[in-house]
């Protein structure tokens, strides 16, 4: 009798299937935390004294880097822009072109993504280690609602913080711009203000400032989500960490452009 | 007449293809220390958690104190837990709080004290667990004992009934060990907590609980006292003694 030597071929599934239901259970999980975390919001009472810790830990703590790198950001825009403005004769304009570049998106992005760095990996990290370590269990047996007092006060803090790390990256980018501007070619704060200003109206300033509202939430209930569904040590810790950097980046990133296309739609 | 403590019925836990509990039924007495045996992974911790609501039951009922606890709505679950104190293996102290802020922790959460009668508690707190001093220390800063200790002052801190405590004596040197095992006799006889101790260390079991129950592939294989372990012919149990031997 004839028999096969070689071994059935395993019934494997397509990669791609397994990245999708992957993708759809992260989803999934992911809005089944955001409806416990929303119902604890919004029950009584409030946790007004971590939340309070949790705006110290988010906004004055990530304020010297955040406004590092929008005075960067200013900087670099002024030495790149002077030199293509002068080739095209339009060097006054560069007060105006350096405050719209920034108040309209170069300080928003930026303060995002920095944030998405600095308090997304201490969120991610912070709660993930809590998970190992069965902090937030403890926290439940005590029958304190972890999904209030840790998620709700951290999402809280980074959609209020946001849009003033905002302001303060968009001080700086354009007080570092006059200064990069002014080493080349001395002009007054005033007169590059006015300049500056010149034609900004209120609608250019307002919606991109208050988007970063959207990127604090995502920051917060990515790096919460990450965090709390933490597994295997102090390298699920590391992984947790990584993890709510990069998809609060992505996210972020990809909210941007459709903010971005919503604020022109009712900005125009 | 007043129902017992906790009294588990039919109750049954699997994670994905893995049974971990396989239809366990138990009642425990006011006041009594039930230790909790078996080797690791036959989920000893998993029935602590279950009883406290950190997991569902796939199947069974749980009765704490005369109450269902399966399928309660989280309000009740939290009434329900505030009646029950837990120390986790390794105490599970906030590591961003000090000792005191640990201890003070549900009772900020839960009591009206003010701050002078919160400082007051907490420092009885302390002493009942033998921590007198240091009390402003981070828990990274003290021994694994002293955070277990810490661990059980938080978990006495709003006068439970019902005390559950996951292997409160792993990882520690035997004078210590001891320690813990006398604090939870005291604690009994102080306060008629009734105890569930889950360990794998027999000899501690022996020394601190009233009854013993070891558990096996997910359901229970005896309970009853030491002695009644010491003439089982069942070659398990007979292991397990000759270790604690």
């Amino acid at each position: 009798m004839a028999t096969s030597l070689s071994a059935p071929a395993p019934q494997t599934r397509p990669v791609t299937e397994d990245f999708a239901t992957a993708g759809f259970e992260w989803f999934g999980e992911l809005g089944a935390f955001c409806g416990r975390v929303a119902k604890a919001m919004f029950s009584f009472p409030f946790e007004w004294s971590e939340f309070v810790h949790q705006l110290d830990a988010a906004g004055s703590k990530s304020l010297p880097l955040i406004a590092l790198a929008g005075a960067a950001t200013g900087v670099v825009l002024s030495l790149q822009s002077r030199a293509s403005l002068v080739r095209f004769g339009a060097k006054s304009m560069l007060p105006t072109m350096l405050v719209f570049s920034i108040i309209k998106e170069m300080g928003p992005i930026i303060t995002g993504l920095v944030a998405s760095g600095r308090i997304g990996a201490g969120i991610g990290a912070e709660l993930g280690s809590m998970k190992v370590t069965e902090q937030i269990d403890a926290m439940e047996a005590s029958a304190v609602n972890p999904y209030k007092f840790l998620a709700a006060t951290r999402i809280l803090a980074c959609i209020v913080v946001l849009p003033l790390l905002t302001l303060a990256a968009d001080a700086c980018g354009i007080l570092m711009g006059w200064v990069a501007n002014t080493l080349s070619e001395p002009i007054s704060f005033q007169l590059f203000i006015n300049n500056g200003m010149n034609g900004v109206a209120f609608s250019d300033f307002l919606p991109p400032t208050l988007k970063t509202a959207v990127f604090g939430l995502i920051i917060g209930t990515v790096s919460c989500f990450q965090g709390m569904r933490t597994r295997g040590g102090t390298a699920g810790v590391g992984r947790s960490a990584t993890s709510s950097v990069v998809l609060s980046s992505l996210f972020i990133i990809l909210a941007d452009v459709l903010l971005v296309r919503l604020i022109l739609v009712f900005f125009p | 007449m007043e129902p017992q403590p906790v009294v588990v019925k039919g109750l049954r836990k699997s994670f994905g293809e893995q049974q971990v509990l396989n239809g366990i039924d138990l009642a425990v007495n006011k006041g009594e220390i039930l230790a909790i045996l078996g080797k690791s992974g036959t989920g000893k911790s998993v029935f602590l958690r279950l009883l406290i609501g950190l997991e569902q039951a796939d199947a069974g009922s749980i009765s704490i104190r005369g109450v269902d606890t399966t399928h309660l709505p989280m309000e009740r679950l939290n009434e329900m837990r505030m009646k029950v104190g837990f120390l986790f293996q390794e105490g599970a102290l906030y590591d961003s709080l000090t000792i005191a802020e640990n201890v003070a922790f549900p009772l900020r959460r839960h009591t009206k004290l003010n701050d002078s009668e919160r400082a007051d508690k907490v420092r009885a707190l302390l002493l009942s667990v033998g921590l007198d001093k240091d009390l402003e220390k981070m828990p990274s800063d003290i021994s694994g004992g002293m955070r277990k200790r810490v661990g059980l002052a938080r978990a006495l801190a709003l006068d439970p009934e019902i005390l559950l405590f996951d292997e409160p004596t792993a990882g520690l040197d035997p004078i210590t060990a001891a320690e813990i095992g006398k604090l939870i006799q005291k604690l009994r006889q102080e306060r008629n907590v009734t105890s569930i101790v889950v360990t794998h260390d027999m000899h501690a079991a022996h020394y601190f609980s009233d009854r013993i129950v070891m558990l096996k592939d997910g359901n229970i294989l005896i309970a009853g006292t030491f002695e009644d372990l010491e003439k089982s012919k069942d070659p398990f149990v007979a292991e397990f003694l000759s270790d604690a031997a």
